[in-house]
């Protein structure tokens, strides 16, 4: 990462986000109840939980800095090292396999050269492997940062990955979930 | 037409419907609760849900009123409800189109439970993948406040009910009920041991009821249109109700199907999802997510109700139905859920955190050519001392695909391991390593 970045970031969680902090808390009769949602906020700040951030969210939660990092250490969204723009995460388990997630993993390695665990060198996509994502029914399936991309084909997986360079977008992610689609309702 | 009456999807399937608070009311949404708030007496409510016989949708099919039941009469504090909204059961994808669809019938669900139980709290734990759901359930229970139906002085009265979204954080064991605790908690999901039971020391440590989005998503209909009426659907007098069956695998037309309960595998299978994607034909199923024991084409009539399929040696767990054709390598398959389970261990307790390694082990070099006959009794071996053995069912459930793959098709193991001989390649130490 880039010093800007640094300086940017290194603005405290609680002055930049100071309602929404507040608002998280005021869910929870126990503080610590705060801790998960407060580890995305720093995700979503940084792009992943750095040791700097887990140190300010122990003291705001009143906990050592070790029982932060015993929780987020458990949970597998939580990126304790930072990824790629774009996080690939391709399902792998028995229901995408029986739909071929296995040649969804083979296009990424040929056509952007990482396996599971890599980043790009333009440090655009990073690849993940992952166990079920609850989209069984659409198979082969990938999530790319909060969205769902189903029924991969090569054709639609060459398409995601170019809108997603070109425009950070890709009108190819579900919307609200229905399948099979109700009836007048085409999804793409 | 549908060939069955739809409840939990029939909103959903009107065309233009969007899941608004303006849809679901004109669909005759929260008339439920308008009827029994202030003027139904909760233990009454409870009463119905028992008469019902609505049991538990998320996987041990505990009947729910009964549930509700054993919250202590007259305690004086707080309490919590605690909506399961983790759907992480390999297989299973219902709890996400009920979520994304119909907001308002889980929210209107969740308030009804709230009364019968006396919460004035709960909470939906959502996986933390389901984004987007999350967002639309909040903005489902913004429009809720706005209109009177969450928060306090609910429709005028004294009653309060606030609702609130709790992502998770991708951990398969948040699902199971005290796992799912301890995560809201802000700890690692780790089981707690059983007794005490949530009912009594839950959330906090405060009578909690831990209940599946579909479980709630019907609470609506049972109230609204009586239990009597419910408790006629289905295969009743054990499973009443439909249920939201999810089909994937090799069929044609792989989706989210409601049926009664009590409908056979093969209906399911060939009315609803179309029946097999090509000529091959149907070689195994898994009748209720990855946890469940998987079946064979002889067990297709077997009825989908909790007693039936438990009766034909496996559950009816989440209602995941995988289906896999002819040609299916049937020890590969048991080899991706033992994987899925290896890396969902939560590492409490040592026969399964240590088993699921050595069992992923011994799989992978049975897989790869390289195992030998010893390993067959190795697998039973490990299983029979995992299973039964752990906090929470995690165990029982990591054991079952590889003890009913061996049980149905052990020739194929054997297949692969006289290959292994007849390669003679050097014997390896039975003994397995973790790395």
């Amino acid at each position: 990462m880039t010093d800007d970045r640094k300086i940017t970031t290194g603005m405290k969680l609680a002055e930049k986000y100071r309602d929404e902090i507040a608002d998280i808390l005021g869910r929870y009769p126990v503080k610590r109840s705060a801790l998960i949602p407060l580890l995305y906020l720093a995700q979503r700040d940084e792009g992943f939980v750095s040791e700097a951030a887990m140190k300010e969210i122990a003291g705001l939660l009143r906990l050592t800095p070790p029982q932060v990092y015993e929780t987020a250490t458990f949970y597998t969204m939580l990126n304790l090292k930072p990824v790629g723009k774009f996080h690939l995460q391709v399902c792998k388990s028995l229901m995408c396999a029986l739909a071929g997630s296995d040649t969804v993993v083979g296009w990424v390695k040929t056509k952007l050269g990482i396996g599971p665990g890599e980043t790009t060198t333009d440090r655009l996509f990073t690849l993940s492997v992952v166990e079920c994502l609850a989209a069984c029914g659409t198979s082969p399936m990938m999530q790319v940062n909060e969205d769902y991309y189903e029924r991969l084909t090569e054709e639609r997986f060459d398409r995601i990955l170019a809108d997603l360079k070109r425009d950070g977008i890709c009108q190819l992610k579900t919307g609200p979930f229905m399948w099979p689609e109700p009836v007048g309702e085409k999804r793409q | 037409m549908p060939k069955h009456e739809l409840i939990l999807l029939k909103n959903m399937m009107q065309p233009g419907y969007t899941g608004s608070l303006q849809d679901y009311e004109r669909a005759g949404g929260y008339q439920a609760l308008r009827k029994v708030m202030g003027k139904v007496p909760p233990a009454e409510v409870t009463a119905m849900v028992m008469k019902s016989g609505l049991r538990g949708r998320g996987g041990a099919g505990f009947p729910t009123g009964v549930k509700w039941g054993f919250l202590p009469k007259g305690y004086q504090g707080p309490r919590y409800l605690c909506c399961n909204a983790d759907e992480s059961e390999p297989g299973t994808f219902k709890d996400r189109q009920l979520i994304e669809r119909d907001p308002h019938q889980i929210l209107e669900g969740i308030v009804l439970a709230c009364y019968a139980i006396g919460a004035e709290t709960a909470y939906i734990y959502i996986r933390g993948e389901f984004v987007l759901g999350a967002r639309i359930l909040e903005q489902a229970i913004a429009e809720a406040r706005t209109a009177g139906y969450i928060g306090t002085h609910i429709l005028g009265t004294e009653i309060t009910a606030n609702v609130w979204v709790h992502r998770g954080a991708g951990a398969y064991i948040c699902g199971e009920e005290t796992a799912l605790l301890e995560s809201l908690e802000g700890k690692r999901g780790l089981p707690r041991i059983k007794p005490p039971f949530p009912a009594t020391h839950g959330l906090y440590n405060k009578p909690t009821v831990v209940n599946n989005i579909e479980t709630l998503a019907n609470l609506p209909h049972i109230i609204g249109r009586g239990p009597e009426w419910f408790a006629s659907i289905g295969s009743p007098p054990k499973s009443t109700g439909t249920r939201v069956f999810c089909v994937s695998g090799h069929v044609k037309r792989p989706g989210n199907y409601e049926v009664p309960m009590g409908v056979t595998f093969r209906e399911l299978i060939y009315e609803q999802a179309g029946g097999m994607r090509s000529d091959k034909p149907l070689k195994a199923f898994i009748p209720g997510g990855a946890s469940a024991p998987f079946l064979t084409p002889t067990h297709l009539d077997v009825k989908l109700d909790f007693e039936s399929v438990a009766a034909a040696g496996s559950m009816l767990g989440s209602g995941g139905v995988t289906v896999m054709e002819e040609g299916t390598d049937m020890v590969w398959a048991a080899l991706r859920l033992m994987e899925f389970f290896y890396h969902e261990s939560c590492g409490k307790c040592s026969p399964c955190r240590e088993g699921s390694s050595w069992l992923v082990q011994t799989m992978r070099r049975i897989v790869a050519k390289r195992g030998q006959m010893e390993d067959l009794e190795t697998l039973v071996h490990l299983c029979k001392n995992i299973e039964g053995r752990t906090v929470c069912a995690f165990g029982d459930a990591e054991v079952a695909p590889i003890m009913s793959t061996l049980k149905h098709w052990r020739p194929e193991y054997v297949a692969l391991i006289q290959a292994a001989e007849a390669a003679n390649l050097i014997k390896l130490e039975p003994a397995v390593v973790r790395h």
